[in-house]
């Protein structure tokens, strides 16, 4: 037997939605999810009429979602910005080639100009080459710092005034976890900000932050929006792995333990006199960095000298062989639009 | 239609990132209809018949592995008894996974 929407529009409901229980139809979910959105984005002030905004786009589900968002609460409440999506190609062969492909497809379907940086154009090295030299334990560090710095880089040269990501409450629940079972205070301190910003970087932020994921897979579903959805083909982070399916069996007894998570991140301060990494410019490309020289650099160093292990774990080694060659330094290439 | 009974036919669709993890995304399926099929029944059938390999990273007891959406004719199965559902001719069954690359 039917059961009706719960908000009483009259027409029988479609899904229970996971954040709150609610039977929804379809009409009513796509309201409440973008109201949701909008809110968050109005009541933490992430943009202001005029913005230039990019979309860091990588095809898959949430980014793909974020876009189709934006560009309809753009539109219906007149924030007045100015989207573009920004994407990276790692140049991982069989990976990128699909995923580059849906979000080529947003450009068209959204009407917003995109913008594709390669790990070789930014740093001379496309991950295919970077597995080649250090193997399939650690590239996903590599891939992971690149991607971050490749974002700012990207932005920076579209001038753009804010970057806004994909990552869900899941994401964020999922990595408050993990910067516990780290133990680390500096990023558990930062992770669940919604806005994050460097010293003369650009901003970070996160619309999609109170979003369940599983909401976000429906909104796609029923929007039949097209996205992309394979696991990158190198080993994925096992640690995370165990992280991300702790939590899903959580939100399968308690759906608001994301938010809860969320939560605790949120509210948690660190006493005072614990000493925290300060926050910097590299002194080498001029990005954001808790380090004198970020961990880009390092590892790029690392990779150029054929020392690929450099950077990966302790660095003090890392430091006295970057400090004998700070001076080639400011080879850094300039990319064309 | 010697026995008497009439095969169930229905549609099994997956998507999200679960088709990996079989050979087909979508699959016509005849069951027979020597009993009731519920979801519960027809998700043990796809385990044995369907799945590639990990069943893990389908399966978790005796339901689906949390992450993966189902649902029926467009309906979430949570509104439908879950795994208690009947299955009805020409329905259609679709898994989606929340679990693939964001
Ligand atoms: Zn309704
Ligand atoms: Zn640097």
């Amino acid at each position: 037997m039917p059961v009706p929407c719960s908000a009483k529009c009259g027409k029988n409901a479609t899904l229970k939605r996971p954040k709150t229980g609610d039977a929804l139809c379809k009409e009513c979910f796509f309201w409440a999810f973008e109201m949701e959105v909008h809110n968050t984005i109005v009541n933490a002030k992430l943009f202001q009429r005029g913005n230039k905004v990019a979309i860091a786009a990588s095809g898959g589900k949430d980014s793909t979602v974020l876009a189709y968002v934006l560009k309809l609460l753009n539109e219906r409440y007149d924030y007045g910005l100015d989207l573009f999506l920004l994407s990276v190609d790692e140049g991982i062969t069989g990976y990128r080639d699909d995923s580059l492909q849906t979000v080529k497809q947003n450009k068209i379907d959204y009407e917003m100009p995109l913008k594709i940086l390669s790990y070789e154009e930014l740093y001379g090295w496309t991950m295919d080459a970077i597995v080649a030299q250090v193997g399939r334990k650690n590239n996903c560090t590599f891939c992971g710092v690149f991607r971050r710095q490749a974002l700012d880089r990207g932005a920076a040269l579209l001038g753009v005034d804010c970057v806004v990501t994909g990552h869900n409450a899941d994401d964020i629940a999922e990595t408050v976890l993990m910067n516990v079972l780290r133990g680390d205070i500096a990023r558990l301190q930062r992770c669940t900000s919604i806005i994050t910003a460097g010293a003369d970087s650009i901003m970070r932020c996160k619309p999609l932050k109170y979003t369940y994921e599983k909401e976000i897979v429906m909104y796609a579903y029923f929007k039949r929006l097209v996205y992309f959805s394979t696991e990158c083909i190198f080993a994925p982070n096992a640690y995370r792995g165990h992280a991300r399916m702790f939590l899903k069996d959580l939100e399968k007894i308690r759906p608001s333990s994301i938010m809860d998570i969320i939560h605790s991140g949120e509210r948690l301060s660190v006493r005072d006199g614990i000493k925290m990494p300060e926050r910097r410019n590299c002194t080498r490309c001029g990005f954001v960095s808790s380090q004198e020289i970020c961990k880009a650099c390092v590892l790029l160093e690392g990779l150029n000298r054929g020392l690929p292990r450099l950077g990966i774990g302790k660095s003090n080694k890392a430091k006295l062989l970057l400090a004998a060659t700070t001076e080639d330094r400011g080879k850094k290439k300039t990319v064309d639009f | 239609m010697t026995s008497g009974y009439k095969d169930l036919s229905i549609t099994v669709e997956f998507r999200g990132g679960a088709e990996l993890l079989f050979e087909k995304k979508k699959n016509e399926l005849n069951l027979p209809g020597d009993e009731e099929w519920t979801l519960r029944r027809l998700l043990f059938w796809i385990r044995d018949n369907l799945l590639k390999d990990r069943p893990e990273l389908f399966l978790l007891g005796d339901t689906v592995r949390p992450g993966i959406l189902v649902l029926v004719n467009d309906e979430d199965w949570e509104l439908l008894g879950q795994g208690e559902y009947k299955l009805k001719p020409r329905d259609t069954v679709l898994f989606i996974s929340t679990l693939h690359g964001g």
